[in-house]
């Protein structure tokens, strides 16, 4: 269901990114144009090279539009000098990446302490990481992890500072299912409890049935947003 | 604690790259302790020659004269300005010390009966003054009794007014009139064959007929008083009593030379830390910026989660200051460490009495300052380029999209490259600016290895040209005074000598315009075949018939050169002073001195056919011989030999020159080694992942260690005729700055300069390539590849 339209968590008009490499230019958006709204949960699915990507960086302040608009309750992002960038990533905005980016040097409960030590009012990043299923990995570092378990860190990281929208680059990506569905769990539970917006790009349709919303993505354009009638549990979904 | 993660990372990573650390580290110490040796060196010198002519009242007016009666003293103490003045009677004697054949000569000067004088105090070593009521008791100097094993008790015989005469020395002195002793004639010291002896004024002036009378002056001036005036009413006052022109501090022998001494260690003790700290703080630049752009992914997640420029600049300013700051403290330490060396080394050297090594606190200030800065500024460069990427393109892998095929390759010469080949060349190419400033950092670590080096090629051409090209002479003899020519043929009878020339020599003082230099003047007969004089380029030619020829350098100080007419005033006899053209400049390594034809210098001081010292060229069996008859001339003042002369010179640059030049070549090494490790870590690190990719696709450890090696070995091809370039560069500075009265450093570099500095750099880079190699073993792959660097 479709909260009102007050609620409006992002504004995006026209949106257009374009790498320019010299001989090629390439459009990796092409006038995205979309609102997201407080509490929602939603999935964005596209073709790999569709802009799912570059999109989500823009929306959290990574990277900046080549053209358009893009508003962060009320707040003009595509203005926003480098300084209001910084506070609105470190008090607003989770991230989950779609390579870890974890720091090599730290620990995984340091490398979620990262976050938490700047952040407002983090969890405990045992809670964050207990969150997660990792409250026996505390003192691992990332190379004594599996791949999965290091994205599942970098969820923990995410999600231990409570932010108000959680982007999410294919955050199951590398998970079996089970895990899969823990780290499901975990990042609905955040946008229940905390009223979060969460934004997920995956690949897999199946965790499209726990959205409020799915976006599609067509070659940098919108190409379809569907309103889910009925919405899945984590663990009603067929991986 | 807000921020206890990153100081984790921060502690964590600094013992992680250790090694890299410490080879920064490397760079910084050397640079910061040759700066710290070299100007704390130069500072103590400098406060411990002043502390001791201040402590021993060292005299500020100078005079010789033939003879005044005692009685003159009144009028000169009366002269305005003059505080304190004392009258000595000084004689160069002939020594015979038990069991040395070599001739030995000396300066005998006289002490006031039964007290130290009050100018010039003397620093007693051991033993006691004189007695005066004796005869035949006296002090001889530190550096003599050394050289000679002499001390107190021990006894040496005197040839006074040709009568010899036992003297029994009592103790050993210190003067800081005679810092630097050198016999007259001669252009290094040489403890061994010349001495400085005290004996008390009584039996002196018996000993010299100069009963109630003097022929030398010392004046201590009152406060404020200027030494010009009282040189002026001096002269005046001496005039008839044969007054050589009296002087100040200036052009006081042992002083002159000190400061001349003092002038050029000031000059390498600026320069040569100038361009160490230079360099290194370059270095310094150009490794932390690599090595902070290697971080340049984590530097993007840090600003996807908030954290500002600012913080993550903090971060890796941190970082970057632990090292610098261990760095400098290392470098200070090791710094005072070697100055003290060096100092304590001068200090024998000049033997002065006391040692004061003095370390303003200012310098240690400006030296860290200068370091913090520079690696301040590398840093926030580095942090800078870092942060102003947008972090979702800092995070990915650093985009393939930026390599082209390198120029090379489109020249249609991909079929000599291999896949290998290909990537080490467009690693290069792609970051064109940090592959120059690596190339440029091993260019100037090898360049530093040329300054340290060729000094000591310097040497061996200033010994050649002196000893080899221009003086040909066995011996130089001194006379006491001028005599005829036909005198000569009582040498030439001499068993054993084989040629004899005549020179005559007159202390003069050389005019141009409102410039003047006191210097020696030196008459050489037309068909001299022992004395050459060489031009500029070195070669021999022949005295002009006319006119004076001078070393250039004179030319330069005092601005004149070929053609211009120079006053020359004679110091000797009635001193005149005439105008003579100067007909060619000459060149010289050593000392500074004029030349003319004999006759023309006769004519100059208006006598006939005069010689005051005699070159000759003896049979080397019968040298002892020789040494013996002229000994036992009366005629003869001092003998110097040219064999001992080029080992005292020998000797003496070794401690001079040689101490700062090996310290330096070594600190160049650890520097350049730093550079060259660093440079081969920032590769490994940038390129690791990659390689173990590779290393993933099956390739094996030697080829993966090729890419990485081979773009070292390149670098390093590279950057050899670039050191050598920049290297004779700044040998040329060093040369063109290291100029003085007491010698010039020619510009020399051979082969041995150039290869010894690319040695260094080549077994550097060996030396890293091998850490590298086993580094590369020990990379887990699987980890490798889950982690991004
Ligand atoms: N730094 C860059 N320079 C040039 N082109 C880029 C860059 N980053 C992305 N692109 C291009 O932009 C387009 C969109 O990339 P994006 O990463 O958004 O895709 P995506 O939908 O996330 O794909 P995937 O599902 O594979 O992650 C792609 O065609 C990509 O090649
Ligand atoms: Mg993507």
């Amino acid at each position: 269901m479709p909260p009102d339209t007050s609620d409006v968590v992002f504004h995006a008009e026209g949106i257009t990114k374009v790498y320019d490499m010299g001989e090629v230019q390439v459009h990796a958006l092409r006038g995205v144009s979309l609102d997201l709204y407080r509490g929602e949960f939603v999935v964005m699915l596209g073709a790999s090279g569709s802009g799912k990507s570059t999109l989500l960086n823009i929306l959290g302040g990574l990277d900046t539009a080549t053209d358009g608009n893009v508003t962060y309750c009320g707040k003009n992002l595509t203005r926003a000098s480098n300084r209001e960038l910084t506070d609105y990533r470190r008090h607003h905005v989770g991230f989950v990446f779609q390579f870890y980016n974890l720091i090599p040097s730290l620990t995984a409960e340091e490398n979620v302490a990262v976050v938490t030590e700047i952040a407002d009012d983090p969890m405990l990043p045992a809670e964050a990481l207990e969150l997660v299923g990792l409250g026996d990995r505390l003192h691992h570092f990332p190379a004594q992890l599996s791949g999965g378990q290091q994205q599942r860190v970098a969820i923990a990281r995410a999600i231990a500072k409570r932010p108000a929208v959680l982007l999410c680059d294919e955050p199951t990506g590398a998970l079996d299912s089970t895990t899969g569905v823990v780290v499901l769990e975990a990042l609905r539970r955040v946008n229940r409890e905390l009223n979060t917006t969460v934004a997920i790009i995956t690949h897999n349709a199946g965790i499209a049935e726990m959205a409020d919303r799915v976006i599609y993505l067509i070659d940098g354009q919108i190409s379809d947003i569907k309103n889910n009638e009925s919405i899945k549990t984590p663990s009603e979904i067929v991986w | 604690m807000r921020y206890q993660a990153l100081q984790t990372k921060l502690w964590r990573e600094l013992w992680h790259m250790r090694g890299q650390v410490l080879a920064i580290m490397l760079v910084i110490v050397g640079g910061v302790s040759v700066c710290v040796m070299s100007l704390s060196t130069y500072d103590s010198l400098l406060n411990t020659r002043d502390t001791y002519y201040r402590e021993h009242n060292f005299g500020q007016v100078f005079a010789k004269l033939k003879r005044a009666p005692g009685s003159l003293m009144r009028s000169i103490t009366e002269i305005p300005g003059v505080a304190l003045a004392e009258s000595r009677v000084i004689a160069q004697v002939n020594l015979e010390v038990p069991g040395f054949a070599d001739p030995v000569s000396g300066l005998l000067t006289s002490i006031p009966d039964g007290r130290q004088p009050r100018i010039n105090r003397l620093y007693l070593v051991s033993g006691r003054l004189p007695d005066h009521r004796r005869d035949n008791e006296i002090l001889i100097s530190d550096a003599f009794s050394e050289a000679q094993r002499l001390k107190a008790g021990d006894s040496l015989v005197a040839i006074i007014n040709g009568r010899r005469r036992s003297m029994a020395i009592v103790g050993v002195a210190l003067s800081p009139e005679y810092i630097y002793q050198i016999a007259p004639g001669a252009i290094f010291p040489d403890y061994k064959r010349f001495g400085v002896l005290w004996m008390a004024n009584r039996p002196l002036s018996a000993a010299y007929d100069m009963d109630g009378a003097f022929n030398d002056v010392v004046i201590q001036l009152q406060p404020g008083a200027s030494a010009n005036g009282v040189i002026d009413r001096l002269d005046l006052l001496l005039q008839r009593y044969g007054g050589r022109g009296a002087y100040d501090r200036d052009e006081q022998f042992s002083n002159m030379f000190l400061k001349e001494e003092f002038t050029q260690l000031k000059t390498m003790a600026y320069l040569f830390p100038t361009i160490f700290l230079a360099v290194a703080v370059f270095l310094l630049n150009v490794v932390i910026t690599r090595l902070v752009s290697t971080q340049r992914d984590i530097i993007a997640i840090l600003k996807a989660f908030g954290y500002s420029n600012g913080q993550v600049g903090l971060h890796y300013a941190q970082l970057v200051m632990v090292i610098t700051v261990l760095g400098i403290l290392g470098g200070f330490a090791l710094g005072i460490y070697l100055g003290q060396i060096t100092t304590t080394t001068y200090t024998e050297y000049y033997r002065f009495p006391v040692l004061l090594y003095t370390a303003r606190p200012l310098m240690f200030l400006g030296v860290g300052l200068v370091t913090i800065l520079t690696a301040l500024f590398g840093t926030w460069r580095a942090v800078h380029i870092a942060v102003k990427l947008p972090p979702a393109e800092a995070m990915r892998p650093e985009p393939p999209q930026y390599y082209r095929r390198s120029w090379l390759e489109t020249l249609g010469l991909q079929r000599w490259f291999s896949p290998p080949g290909k990537m080490i060349v467009r690693h290069m190419q792609k970051k064109p600016l940090k592959t120059g400033l690596s190339i440029i950092g091993l260019s100037m670590a090898g360049a530093i290895m040329m300054v340290g080096n060729f000094q000591t090629d310097a040497v061996k051409m200033m010994m050649h040209v002196q000893f080899n090209l221009a003086q040909q002479q066995d011996l130089e003899v001194t006379l006491y005074e001028p005599v005829a020519t036909s005198a000569l043929s009582s040498l030439r009878a001499i068993p054993g000598v084989e040629y004899v020339e005549g020179l005559r020599k007159v202390p003069i003082k050389l005019h141009y315009q409102h410039r003047s230099f006191r210097t020696s003047l030196q008459g050489i007969p037309a068909d001299s075949q022992l004395q050459n004089v060489l031009t500029t380029e070195l070669e021999n030619i022949a005295m002009p018939e006319n006119g004076l020829m001078v070393v250039e350098h004179l030319g330069h100080k005092l601005g004149f050169s070929t053609g211009d007419v120079v006053m020359v005033e004679s110091l000797e006899g009635q001193q005149r002073t005439v105008p003579v053209t100067v007909t060619a400049l000459s060149q010289q390594y050593l000392g500074v001195g004029s030349y003319m034809r004999r006759e023309n210098v006769n004519r100059l001081m208006g006598e006939g056919d005069a010689v005051n010292t005699v070159l000759m060229s003896i049979d080397p069996e019968l040298a002892d011989l020789v040494y013996q008859r002229l000994k036992e001339m009366p005629l003869v003042a001092s003998i110097n030999i040219r064999q001992t002369v080029i080992e005292s010179f020998h000797n003496t640059l070794k401690q001079v020159l040689l101490t700062f030049t090996f310290i330096n070549a070594v600190l160049g090494a650890v520097i350049a080694f730093g550079v060259v490790y660093n440079t081969v870590r920032i590769a490994l690190a940038e390129h690791g992942r990659e390689l173990v990719s590779m290393r993933v696709l099956g390739y094996t450890h030697a080829e993966v260690a090729y890419i990485l090696l081979g773009e070292l070995a390149l670098m390093t091809l590279i950057s050899l005729p670039l050191g050598f370039l920049l290297g004779t560069w700044l040998c040329e500075f060093m040369s063109y700055n290291m100029k003085s009265d007491l010698f010039r450093v020619p510009l020399v570099l051979t082969s041995y300069t150039y290869a010894f500095s690319a040695l260094v750099v080549i077994v550097s880079a060996l030396v890293s390539g091998m850490l590298v190699w086993r580094r590369l073993r020990t990379l887990d792959l699987v980890e490798v590849l889950k982690t991004r660097e």
